[in-house]
């Protein structure tokens, strides 16, 4: 069981309740298919990513950076127990999509820096660490079902 | 994945914008690997200070930054350029190289915070492969 302190839950609490998922959704989606390009392999369906502005102006990279934003929502309201919150997700990345967990990881740095471009100076030392313990944990569960 | 020339004329357009303000950013990243990734506290016993923007945080943000400059002008041959480096981290600081990937994530950290407009995704990929390329280097003489 994770265990998280006050000092902890309150910035996760607070950057997922104040974020424009219409703005800061796509972002770390795209940023990831620019700065990890051998990623776009499990998007070979979503048309043009041939290039930066191709990838951040993808309307399907959009949609999709959206959808995969508001699936952190569920960790979010159950801090307590993400490994149990995301068994399904496991799977269905592991079963399913067949989606190697170093991505999670990836994509994971990529939120971690689109929110500290978001915040600037108010992304501190002590936010960051809470933050990508948040994240690692979420990762961490993501790859729990794998086998 | 090495440098190609896009990525080399990315690094030095953005490190020309950024470079005044390398104490700075190095300060920050330091205290920021300090504070999240708290095992490299390890390597500091010595600092009578680790709290985040101390002196010798400070100082030593700024010497790590000069090394960055150094390898930004030697891009061409990172390994050469930073050879002198490597031989000191091989054989008398010894600093895990895994080190080295944290203190490059800290770092682009540090630039989306200061730069958020200048740090777009091209920004990103060029300074990781940069980072990543110089982590490599200074891991040269390990063994």
């Amino acid at each position: 069981m994770v265990e998280w302190t006050d000092f902890e839950r309150a910035p996760i609490q607070s950057i997922f309740s104040k974020m424009d998922y219409d703005d800061v959704g796509p972002a770390p989606l795209s940023r990831y298919l620019v700065v990890y390009p051998w990623t776009q392999r499990y998007f070979g369906n979503f048309g043009n990513l041939y290039n930066a502005a191709a990838i951040q102006g993808n309307p399907m990279v959009a949609a999709h950076g959206k959808t995969v934003l508001h699936g952190l929502d569920r960790a979010v309201k159950n801090m307590d127990d993400i490994k149990a919150t995301y068994a399904e997700l496991s799977v269905l990345h592991s079963e399913k999509l067949h989606v190697d967990p170093d991505n999670f990881r990836l994509l994971a740095d990529c939120l971690t820096i689109v929110v500290a471009a978001r915040m600037g100076a108010a992304f501190t030392a002590d936010v960051q660490g809470a933050f990508q313990k948040f994240l690692a944990v979420v990762v961490s569960s993501l790859g729990r079902q794998y086998h | 994945m090495s440098l190609t020339a896009k990525d080399k004329k990315m690094v030095k357009a953005f490190w020309a914008k950024v470079a005044g303000k390398a104490e700075d950013i190095g300060c920050d990243a330091l205290s920021r690997m300090l504070v999240v990734y708290p095992q490299t506290k390890t390597y500091f016993s010595h600092w009578k200070d680790l709290s985040p923007g101390s002196a010798p945080v400070r100082k030593h943000g700024g010497t790590i930054m000069g090394g960055i400059g150094l390898a930004v002008a030697s891009i061409d041959d990172i390994s050469a350029g930073l050879l002198a480096l490597s031989e000191l981290h091989a054989f008398q600081l010894r600093v895990d190289p895994a080190n080295f990937k944290i203190l490059s994530h800290n770092i682009l950290v540090v630039l989306a915070v200061m730069f958020p407009n200048e740090f777009n995704p091209e920004a990103h990929v060029a300074m990781d492969k940069f980072l990543a390329a110089v982590g490599r280097a200074l891991s040269e003489k390990y063994r």
